[in-house]
């Protein structure tokens, strides 16, 4: 998993129908000082992250585990919030 | 699967079910010459790991979701040693 921090939303209409009802945002990745690190990206939510939160999201087929058994079509998934970090 | 350094652990209240009870830990992929390496990822513990100590990560989601023991887990990294020592032969390198 990654860090990374809220930075937008985004809307398709026309799009996979297994996505229909998905919220995508658009994520920033940070470092472990929070600083940003490389490209922005798009994540699916399935646990309520709001624009400006510091999030973790998961790569891969993990992402769509979240909705099983749908099968969504994605390959970043935000699976929780960060509260803290302890360092 | 790479050697890293933990470097803190992660607090998350709002977090996928499939996270319940799991330790998370922030670590830093190191070179062989221990020096920092790509950005911080979080893995899952599997081990006992703590702050400080170098690790072995397992950066798959199928062998991450059995560190966790639960299927259709939500993760990608899992902590699944801790690193006693590495013998570098300098000929190789």
């Amino acid at each position: 998993m990654q860090l990374a921090r809220v930075i937008g939303t985004v809307v398709a209409t026309p799009k996979d129908e297994n996505l229909t009802g998905v919220t995508l945002l658009l994520v920033q990745p940070l470092d472990q000082a929070r600083q940003p690190v490389g490209k922005p990206l798009v994540a699916v939510d399935s646990v309520g992250a709001g624009v400006g939160e510091d999030v973790f999201f998961v790569r891969g087929k993990e992402a769509s585990f979240p909705f099983y058994p749908k099968e969504v079509p994605v390959d970043a998934g935000i699976v929780g919030i960060v509260d803290d970090i302890g360092l | 699967m790479l050697i890293a350094r933990v470097v803190g652990n992660v607090v998350a209240t709002q977090k996928q079910p499939k996270f319940e009870g799991a330790k998370l830990l922030l670590v830093q992929p190191l070179t062989v010459d221990d020096a920092p390496r790509g950005p911080a990822l979080l893995a899952v513990d599997g081990v006992g790991a703590g702050v400080n100590e170098k690790v072995l990560v397992v950066v798959e989601g199928r062998a991450a979701g059995e560190v966790l023991g639960r299927k259709i887990a939500p993760v990608d990294a899992a902590i699944v040693g801790i690193v006693d020592r590495v013998d570098l032969d300098e000929r190789g390198s």
